[in-house]
Formats: structure tokens, sequence, C-alpha cells
């Protein structure tokens, strides 16, 4: 079965005199997923966000927000999402509570229903306490974290994260992942940008890399691992005396190698004759080994590999 | 759901958005320092200054006094709220939600048009019981007051539509054109007693028009007669509201 794209975007693009920043971007987000949004900086990922979520206007191309096209029907678009932008921009004068009920009342949420869920939420996000202090006095953690609160009162379908746990302390960081993934698991769909490697690789159901206004790759990040299955190794530590660099890059099923503080890896299509041959060398020699263990690419392997060079 | 049925419910929305951005405006801006000096303080400096050592009956100042007070009120909202907002990144925030932008700056006019409106029964409550001046047309003064808050704070709004990284340029920018329309407006010395040249600036100043109106409420003479003043402030409130509407679409299509 065809599954629902809540956002679609279409040969998105975004020109600033020049400069291409977005060029003819064209991606689906299916109903309840974490998509992933990876770039480096410059790549076009804020940019994306920001035309995605009404700011600029795309200079061609458009996008639809369950089913509202984002330049035709722009409020409609914008009723289903809610934005958690990378710097935590609240307003520093008003309350926290004043904060949270302002995001409500300009997304027209029904007053008895926000009245209840911002308590709920303030609640799961550790600020309760905080409600009827200024934002202002809250540490950079908090400010995010109500952020959050107050994209999540307003009941969005589509939440746009932004880099939203970058530079925040370990427990504000933990929090917002697992509040994300746990409203995911109830149906919330997620549109995340990050530079977060490991973020991304647990939360995300589909992560598309784009570099250089363009995506270089989409897929899950599991398939997007295995299509540079070149880029596999096994990684080899030795106690005391090691074998020559020469005898190991020259096993069988071994491309190159690399060291790194006596740790060797040996970058293999083959990793299961690749670590039977590095035994049989060890036994050979009268070798000892401390760490033998066979690595798949990591999803930073994966976006460093796609938009290096 | 009709079309229209649908069509009155997204203004019901919209309008509703405007009250929550004025409700937040009132809360964060009508207590700021440049408000309060460049909205409370320069009126009632200039008036002391027009003032003292001049033998002129107070009564006779009170309807320059609320138009000036009105003037600076009512557009000193306008030019803090943007450049404040974008330098602060919550503008960014207010244009992704699903108010749209002619309501976010409605929202600006209404607040500063309550904060005018509000702010300028003060010289009038002070004239009344101060001095021997009385109120000849009250509707009129309505009126006045109403349609000149109304002009000055679109036009604080449009003031405030240049891109600005902080709110001092577009305060600076504000007191460039708020302080030489003061002088040709006929608040301080009536139009026809003013230079030929003044006299050419005067019908460009929405003050010129309001002050005629709050004169004739007050029972003295005005230069305009009273349909052309309630007139060029409805024209000027759209005119200012529109051309300002068009400036943001503009630097949102240029993405700033």
């Amino acid at each position: 079965m065809q599954m629902k794209a809540v956002i679609e975007a279409k040969k998105l693009t975004r020109k600033f005199g020049n400069l291409v920043a977005v060029d003819q971007v064209a991606f689906g987000v299916y109903q309840g997923e974490i998509f992933g949004f990876l770039g480096p900086n410059g790549a076009g990922k804020t940019t994306t966000v920001r035309m995605l979520t009404g700011v600029i206007d795309p200079t061609e191309g458009t996008a639809t927000i369950q089913g509202h096209d984002i330049l035709k029907e722009p409020l409609l678009s914008r009723a289903h999402i809610a934005v958690v932008p990378e710097e935590a921009n609240v307003y520093l004068e008003l309350s926290v509570w004043q904060n949270l009920i302002l995001m409500a009342e300009l997304h027209g949420v029904a007053r008895h229903r926000y009245l209840q869920e911002a308590e709920l939420l303030l609640d799961a996000l550790g600020l309760s306490e905080r409600k009827k202090q200024k934002a202002r006095a809250l540490s950079k953690g908090l400010r995010q974290r109500l952020m959050l609160c107050a994209a999540l009162v307003t009941g969005p379908e589509v939440l746009f994260l932004d880099e939203p746990t970058s530079g925040l302390d370990v427990q504000s960081a933990r929090l917002i992942r697992q509040t994300v993934s746990d409203l995911n698991r109830s149906g919330l769909t997620v549109f995340l940008t990050t530079h977060n490697m490991s973020e991304a690789s647990e939360m995300c159901s589909r992560v598309a890399i784009i570099d250089k206004g363009c995506i270089v790759a989409i897929d899950p990040p599991e398939k997007l691992r295995s299509t540079i299955s070149s880029r596999q190794y096994v990684e080899v530590r030795f106690a005391g005396a090691a074998p020559e660099h020469n005898e190991l890059e020259s096993l069988p099923g071994v491309s190159h190698i690399d060291v790194d503080n006596r740790t060797f890896r040996l970058y293999t299509k083959l990793p299961g004759q690749v670590v039977t041959e590095v035994v049989r060398l060890v036994d050979r020699k009268g070798l000892e080994i401390t760490d033998l263990s066979n690595r798949k690419p990591s999803l930073e392997d994966v976006f460093l590999h796609f938009t290096s060079g | 759901m009709t079309v229209q049925g649908e069509k009155v419910q997204t203004w019901r929305r919209q309008l509703h958005g405007s009250l929550v951005i004025l409700k937040k405006n009132a809360r964060l801006y009508y207590l700021k320092p440049p408000v309060l000096i460049f909205g409370v303080l320069f009126p009632v400096f200039f008036f002391l200054a027009y003032k003292m050592g001049r033998p002129i009956a107070a009564e006779n100042l009170v309807p320059g006094m609320v138009a000036m007070a009105l003037w600076f009120t009512a557009s000193a909202v306008g030019p803090l709220v943007t450049p404040w907002e974008r330098s602060a990144k919550t503008y960014e925030r207010l244009i992704s939600t699903p108010v749209s932008l002619h309501a976010i700056l409605a929202g600006d006019v209404i607040s500063g048009f309550v904060f005018g409106t509000f702010l300028s029964t003060v010289p009038v409550l002070l004239g009344l019981v101060l001095t021997d001046a009385y109120i000849g047309n009250v509707p009129l003064l309505i009126a006045g007051i109403v349609m000149g808050a109304l002009s000055f704070a679109s036009l604080g709004v449009l003031l405030a539509a240049p891109p600005a990284n902080g709110p001092a340029n577009i305060m600076l920018l504000s007191n460039l054109v708020r302080l030489p329309l003061l002088f040709v407006s006929g608040i301080f010395v009536p139009i026809g007693q003013m230079p030929v040249w003044a006299q050419w600036i005067a019908p460009l100043s929405p003050l010129s028009y309001a002050s005629a109106l709050i004169h004739s409420a007050f029972g003295h003479s005005a230069f305009f007669p009273v349909w052309l003043s309630l007139l060029m402030l409805v024209l000027f409130t759209l005119a200012f509201f529109m051309t300002s509407c068009k400036f943001h679409n503009m630097w949102r299509a240029m993405g700033l």
C-alpha cells in the first residue's frame, strides 16, 4: 500500500541572488516517520526548513504539507506544523506559562484543551515548577525544553526540529530525544535537522543527505550504510608485537589499511574472510590479539562518503 | 461548510490572531524604555518647550497637546515591535504560525492604536480639569482620536518594515519622519499662518488632518473640513498598512 506523504517537496528551489542555496529538491516524508535531514554547514538544510515552514518563499517549485500547497494555501499548511528552531527564541520577558499559551492561542487551540495540555507538557519536560518564571531566567537547555513544549501545545501533526539538542546538557538532550520518540510512536511525524549522526542514526527511520543544495542520498540509515560496503572494516589490536603493515595489507580480501594508535583497520568487502585470515596470521606468528571486531560503516561514514569532495 | 462560511471562519481566526498579537505586544512592549521615551516623554517636553515663557492661554493649547500626544504615542509601538522581534528571532516563529502576515501587522497596528488612544485621554482629561478648555463636539473628538490613532499606528508599522537588525536604527528613522511632520501639521502654529512651503507640505501629513478634527471638536477653527480630514485619515491608514504588508512580503521574497 502506498504510504501517505505528509510533506512532499516538489523541485523546491531557493536562490539568493546568483547563489542557488537549494536546487530542485524533491522528497516525501511519510505519516508517522522521523525523517532526518543531514548536511554540512551551508548545504541548504535550514533554507529548506524555512521554506517548508513559511518563513521564506521558494524561488521555484513548491511543497505540500498534509496536502496543502505552501504557496497556495499557506495558512492551512502552517496549521498542521510546529517548529523548534536551533536557537531557543522564546519570549524572554514572558513567563514559561505565557510563552506556551501565546503559541497555543496563535494556533487557535481551544482554551480548555491547551490549559490541560500545557500542564501535562510542562510536567513531562520538567518545567512545572518554573511555570511562573520568566524565560530569561532559564538555562539554554530549559529554554529548548520550553520551545518543545510551546511547539507541542499547538497539537501539531508535523514537528520540525532544527538541531534541537545542539549544545545542550546531557539531561536536556536525552529528555528531548525521549519525548520526541514517544510522541512519534503515538503518530507524530517529525522532520529532524541535525549534525549529530548518532542522534540521526538512533532516531530516524529515513534520512536525506543534502550537499551544495542538492539531495545526494535518501534512504533508511541501515540501507545507506550497506550502500557503501567498501567502507566496512575489521578492527584489530595486538598485545605486544604486531605484524608488519604489508603483511596485513596483503591478506586476501583486504583493500587497504589504516593504523591509528596501534589499532589496525583493515577495509574489506569480505569481513568474515579477513577475520579468519587475521587469526591464521596471528597463529602462524605466535602473536596475541586483544581486540578483534567487524565494523560496519557508521552514518557518519556514509555522511562523509556523500558530502566530502 | 460553504465557501462563504469558510471565509467567515478564516476572517474570525485571523482577527483572533491579531488580538493575540495585541495581547503579546501590550505585555512586552508598552513599558519598554524607547516607547516611554519617544511616546510619552517627548510630547510632554515639546509642550513645555512651547508653553513656557509664552503668553498663550493654556486652553488654546489643549487640542494641539492632544493631537501631539496621539501622534507620538500611537506611532511609538510599531517601530519597536518588528525590529525587536527580528533581532530576538521571534519574528520567524510568528510567521510560521497559521496567522497571516496581514493579521500579524494588523495586530501591531491595533497595539499602537490602543496605546495611543488610551494615553491621549490623559491630556484630554488634564485639559478639561486644569484649564478652561471644553469639548464642543464629543463624537468628532472620538472620531479624530480613533482615526488619528489608526493612521499613526499604521505609519509606525510602516516605518518598522525595513529589515533592520536592531530597533535603534528604526527608532532613529521613525523620529526623522515624525519630528519634521510635527512642525508642519498645525500643532503649534495654525496651518493658515505657516509659510507657503509648509502649507504645501501640511496636506501630506496625517497629523494635519487629525489635528484639524481635534481642533474642531474643541470648538477651534480648522484648516481642513471635517469630511476631508476623515477621508484622508482613512486613506492614510489603508495606504500605510498595505505598503507595510507589501514591504514585508518583498523582504520575505528576498529572504530577509
